[in-house]
This record gives C-alpha cells, sequence and structure tokens, in this order.
C-alpha cells in the first residue's frame, strides 16, 4: 500500500472513528447491568462524563443515574441467579471466568481506551492496568476449584464421630467498588465474591463508571448466568443505604475511604446481621497480587459443620 | 345415566326455554389498551398501604395441589386469621380456598373467626364428569360446612356452542349450593377470545352466580388484566340491567402486590367504590399474600424485605 494511501485510508477513519465530515457520530449510552440485561435507571436518570484524556479530551457522556429502585431490582435479579450460580460446580465455575478472561484480554484495546479516557493517566499506564486486571480474573479462575481444599477442615471431637467443616457461599453480598483504580479495583474486588458461588451487585467506581459498564460487556459474553453481577453507576451515597437495609443482601464489601458514609452503611446492616468488610483504599496496593491470595475468598464465606457417627 | 339426563331435561322445563343473554361484542384493541393504560397508575405511601391491607381482607387464600395435608390446610387458616404476627391491622384475608376433603379441617380453623370457608367442586379443574357427580360434589362440599363454593363450567360445552347446557349446569349447581355463596369458574385461558369469556360471563351471571372467576390457575393464561377488564364491563352491564351486584374473582397468575394494585385500579374505574369491598371483590392467589405483606413491611421499615424472612404458608 502506498503511503498516499494509507494516509487517505487515516484520514476517513481516525482511531477513535468520531470527527469524519459529513458522518454522524455514534455515541454510546453507558446503561447498567441487571440480571444480565444492560438497562436504563427506571428513574430516567443519568449523568454526564467528561473524557480527561484520549482522542478527544473534552467529549462529554451520558451514564445512568441509578435509583433505589435499580437496587432492589438488581438484588432481586442476584437473588434469582444465586441457586444456580452456586449449583455449578466449582470447576465450571472456574470455566466461566477463565473465560471472562479470555474476553477481556481479546478486548482489551477497547479496555484500555475506556480508561485512559476516563482517567487522563496516559496510555501506557492504562494498558498496564488493563493487562494486570486480566491477570487477576485469571488467577481468581484458578481458584474455583482449589480454596474448598484448603479451608475445609477434618475437626478433632471428643465422640465417635466424624466432624467436618467446609465452605459455602453466603448469598447476595452488595460491593462498593473503589474509585480507583476504576478497572482493576473493581476486579479486585467483584471476582473473589463470585468465585465461590456467591451472587453480587455492585456499585462502580463514581470516578470511571464506562469502563465497568465496559467490564460487564466482557461478563455478558462469558457465558456467566444472568444475575450473577450486576452492576449500578450513580451516587454511592445515595444507593448504598439501600443495599446496607435490604434484608435479602447478606453481606457488604466496602471498599470506600468516606468514614462517615461507611459508618452509616455500618449502622443499617446491624438490623440485618449483615458481615461488613471494610477497606480503607487509599493505602491499598492494588498491583500486589496479595489480593488475589485465599484471604480475598474468606471473607464472603461460611463454614458448615456436619458432624457424622463412625462405623456407619 | 339417561334417567339423570331425563331429569336434568325435565328441570329445565320447568325453568322454561333457555334464552341467550344479550352479548355485545368485545373491543379487543380497546380492551387491552385501557388495561394497560390503567397498569400505568403509580400507587404510593399511604395510599399504597391502604390499597394492599384492603387488598388482604379481598383475598381467597388457596391451596389446591395434591400434596395438601390437614396440617398444611391448618397453617394456612392460621395465616390467613393473622397475616402479620405483629400487626393485627392486617387481615383477616376474605377465605380460604381448598379442595372439598380438607374443608372439615378448615371449618374447624375458621370457626368464629368471620373468614369464609371457600371449596372448588364440580370436578375441578376440568368439570367433565357426569353432572350428577358434579351436583353431588357440590352437595358434599357445603355439607362439610364449606360457605362459598367455586365450580368449574363446561368449557367443551361453552366452545361447541352448548350454551344451554352451561346455562343449565351453573342453575342447577346453584340449587345445590343451598346457603352457600356460588363463584362461577370460567378457565378464560380455555376460551380462546374476549366474545366467549364475554359470553360465558353473561351466561353464568344469567343463571345466578354470585361471582365469577377467570381461572382454575391450573391452566395458563389464567388471569389477566384485559381479560378482568371484559368481565368487569359484563359485570357493570348486567348491574345496569337488572340492578344486581355480582361479585368479581381474578385469580391465577397474581403474584406481586403491584399487580394487586393495578386490579384495584381497574375495579375501582369499571365498577366503582361500590365493588372495592371482600363481598364483591377477591383475589384467588396463594403466593400473593407473602409479597403484599413484604410491600407493607416495606413501607413500615423502610428496608425491603427477604422472603426467607416470611412463613411459607
Amino acid at each position: 500500500m502506498s503511503a498516499k494511501k494509507k494516509a487517505a485510508d487515516a484520514a476517513i477513519v481516525p482511531s477513535n472513528g468520531a470527527a469524519v465530515p459529513g458522518r454522524a457520530r455514534v455515541q454510546k449510552a453507558y446503561k447498567i447491568y441487571i440480571g444480565g440485561a444492560f438497562v436504563r435507571s427506571e428513574s430516567g436518570r443519568y449523568f454526564q462524563v467528561k473524557d480527561l484524556g484520549g482522542d478527544e479530551p473534552g467529549l462529554v457522556e451520558n451514564v445512568a443515574l441509578s435509583s433505589r429502585k435499580d437496587g432492589r431490582d438488581a438484588v432481586k435479579a442476584a437473588h434469582a441467579a444465586g441457586a444456580g450460580w452456586a449449583g455449578k460446580t466449582a470447576y465450571n465455575r472456574g470455566q466461566i471466568l477463565y473465560r471472562l478472561g479470555e474476553v477481556m484480554e481479546a478486548r482489551r484495546a477497547e479496555l484500555t481506551s475506556e480508561l485512559e479516557r476516563s482517567t487522563g493517566r496516559g496510555r501506557d499506564a492504562a494498558r498496564e492496568e488493563v493487562l494486570a486486571s486480566v491477570d487477576r480474573v485469571i488467577s481468581f479462575a484458578g481458584w474455583a476449584d482449589k480454596y474448598q481444599s484448603l479451608l475445609a477442615s477434618s475437626n478433632p471431637v471428643a465422640g465417635p464421630h466424624f466432624n467436618v467443616s467446609v465452605p459455602e457461599p453466603m448469598g447476595v453480598v452488595a460491593v462498593v467498588a473503589p474509585r480507583r483504580p476504576s478497572l482493576l479495583g473493581l476486579v479486585s474486588a467483584v471476582l473473589p465474591v463470585i468465585v465461590s458461588g456467591n451472587t453480587c451487585v455492585v456499585l462502580a467506581s463514581e470516578e470511571d463508571p464506562r469502563t465497568a459498564v465496559t467490564f460487564c460487556e466482557c461478563v455478558a459474553t462469558s457465558d456467566m448466568p444472568g444475575g450473577v453481577l450486576n452492576l449500578l453507576t450513580g451516587k454511592v451515597s445515595e444507593v448504598a443505604p439501600h443495599l446496607a437495609r435490604h434484608m435479602e443482601v447478606q453481606a457488604l464489601d466496602l471498599w470506600l475511604d468516606d468514614a462517615e458514609l461507611t459508618r452509616e452503611l455500618e449502622t443499617l446492616a446491624v438490623a440485618t446481621v449483615k458481615r461488613v468488610k471494610k477497606r480503607g483504599v487509599a493505602e491499598v496496593d492494588f498491583r500486589d497480587d496479595r489480593l488475589a491470595g485465599l484471604s480475598s475468598l474468606t471473607p464472603f464465606l461460611e463454614l458448615k459443620t456436619f458432624w457424622h457417627p463412625m462405623g456407619m | 345415566m339417561s334417567n339423570l339426563v331425563a331429569s336434568a331435561t325435565a328441570r329445565a322445563a320447568e325453568r322454561g326455554p333457555y334464552i341467550p343473554p344479550r352479548t355485545s361484542p368485545v373491543d379487543q384493541i380497546f380492551v387491552e389498551e385501557r388495561a394497560a393504560a390503567l397498569a400505568k397508575r403509580s400507587i404510593k405511601k399511604a395510599t399504597k398501604v391502604a390499597g394492599l391491607k384492603l387488598a388482604v381482607r379481598m383475598m381467597d387464600l388457596t391451596t389446591l395441589e395434591g400434596k395438601d395435608t390437614p396440617g398444611k390446610v391448618r397453617s394456612l387458616c392460621a395465616k390467613a386469621l393473622r397475616p402479620l404476627e405483629h400487626d393485627p391491622s392486617v387481615g383477616p384475608v376474605g377465605a380460604v380456598c381448598v379442595y372439598p376433603n380438607m374443608v372439615p379441617v378448615a371449618v374447624d380453623c375458621l370457626r368464629g373467626s368471620g373468614v369464609h370457608v371457600a371449596s372448588v367442586a364440580t370436578a375441578f379443574p376440568s368439570g367433565l364428569s357426569p353432572l350428577a357427580i358434579k351436583l353431588d360434589d357440590v352437595r358434599r362440599a357445603v355439607g362439610f360446612g364449606a360457605d362459598e363454593i367455586d365450580m368449574v363450567i363446561d368449557r367443551g360445552a361453552m366452545l361447541s356452542g352448548d350454551y344451554a347446557r352451561v346455562y343449565d349446569e351453573i342453575v342447577q349447581t346453584k340449587e345445590a349450593c343451598g346457603h352457600a355463596h356460588l363463584k362461577v369458574i370460567l378457565e378464560t385461558g380455555e376460551l380462546g377470545s374476549y366474545d366467549v369469556v364475554r359470553h360465558a360471563s353473561d351466561i353464568a351471571m344469567a343463571a345466578g352466580a354470585d361471582f365469577i372467576k377467570t381461572s382454575t390457575g391450573k391452566v395458563t393464561p389464567a388471569a389477566t388484566p384485559p381479560v378482568t377488564l371484559v368481565m368487569l364491563e359484563a359485570i357493570r352491564d348486567h348491574y345496569y340491567a337488572t340492578g344486581k351486584r355480582i361479585g368479581m374473582k381474578p385469580a391465577g397468575g397474581i403474584r406481586t402486590a403491584k399487580q394487586a394494585l393495578h386490579y384495584l385500579v381497574l375495579v375501582k374505574e369499571t365498577l366503582g367504590d361500590a365493588w372495592l369491598t371482600p363481598e364483591l371483590f377477591r383475589f384467588g392467589a396463594s403466593t400473593l399474600l407473602n409479597d403484599v405483606l413484604m410491600q407493607l413491611e416495606k413501607e413500615r421499615t423502610q428496608a425491603y424485605q427477604g422472603a426467607d424472612y416470611f412463613s411459607k404458608e
């Protein structure tokens, strides 16, 4: 191909597909992900997010502003998906999560460009975060059929009984994802919850909801059943209290530096004796592989212990 | 067998010839649009609470399964009397609806409470047994103590145009009921079109039904808002023509509090406040009650409720 032809092609299709003379811009509506479907907020509200980097800094796009009822719908979907997801074999859950890693790998360029324009941290930083995120997903996929053997135990008891403890998922976990890093943080918060058979409702980073929605597009094509992972965009302080009060939510995973909101959510969670896991985000190094360790799974597991008479 | 038919014919002859009721054709598009439009009403806060409490009092709490036991019926009756343990302002429900063999158990549990005992009869749910057996079924259920009888029409006769037979069976079932109220189940899911639903409603009311009811709950689709609207309009026209108020009972497929409120809107807009009473409107339901209770608790506590916190009947 001649240099002249190449230049002409580049002029017709710029890397971001925008700004071609005479072509109408096709902009994406960033919708929330509930029960395996991308939907608008039932409230009809949206908010605007501005590109901080990438090809068109200053570009403004609309993102759904979730309401209390979106939270309710998401919990309903998560609750309905619980039995099916927990009932799959650990091996199958691992396969599905690995496939999520495969899909993200194939869509690395898209995830990178989302991160780049939303964070303004530059292409290299974005690329590095996407690679780390894919690797983290693969790590958790590997955990799916291994953590059970490490956490289960055969306990000594004073009598002629076998006494065995096995880990089981808790049910629906509400996750407030870290504000940043918006993708690696999201992956590191959500994967340890769902790998063991829990389902979740995630409140995406307020700073960068678009990368989270694009991540959900990977989830949607990964064979993960609808409702296992539900993602809401918008204001955490508006929706999280309703999740903390919701009686069908078993645990809260709060990646939040807002001490006041954390205290409010903890207080609300008392009524239903929810398990609350608090994490300061500022001091976490999300690149640390220990975040993909066994201890990341244990907060959202219950140990079931059963007795069986010996000699039968 | 021929004797039975002969005696039925003789009784029909005593009452004079069957005169088909005047039935107007149904505008399908209009009915569906209107039912959909009325379902868009948003009912909130105090109005919602009042509507839901009314819906509880209008409920025919139902169990119609082959695996029903006296124990299950007793626990259902306990729930019927006091649906929400800590709030006596909720309930009791309108009636408990069971199979004939479970009627004595329900009567025993509900004695003196004002909660009615309804029994399905007439070879429920198909209705395809000889009339003598169906009438015997009714008499026994009434004898066991049921004060409301839910009969099924012979859909085969309705669809093959034997309207006189449908009419006559309802008349005789009404006689067999004695003092008990008669609800006539049309099984609208099997009737095929709104016109047939309207015609069956008119026949049932002319034959002496106290209530007309959409479905057995054994066939899908069961109650839908448009089909209910067709029946409500039949009731309205019957009222204008005769001055007699006939009751309505949608049953089957009504599972959420929101649906229940939309049915109340349909009644209010078609028949007015006079019908917003358990005497003239009932919901046939088994899982609806818990959803209504969850919504009432949501309004009281502001926390979304979990199904695990409510008894399964």
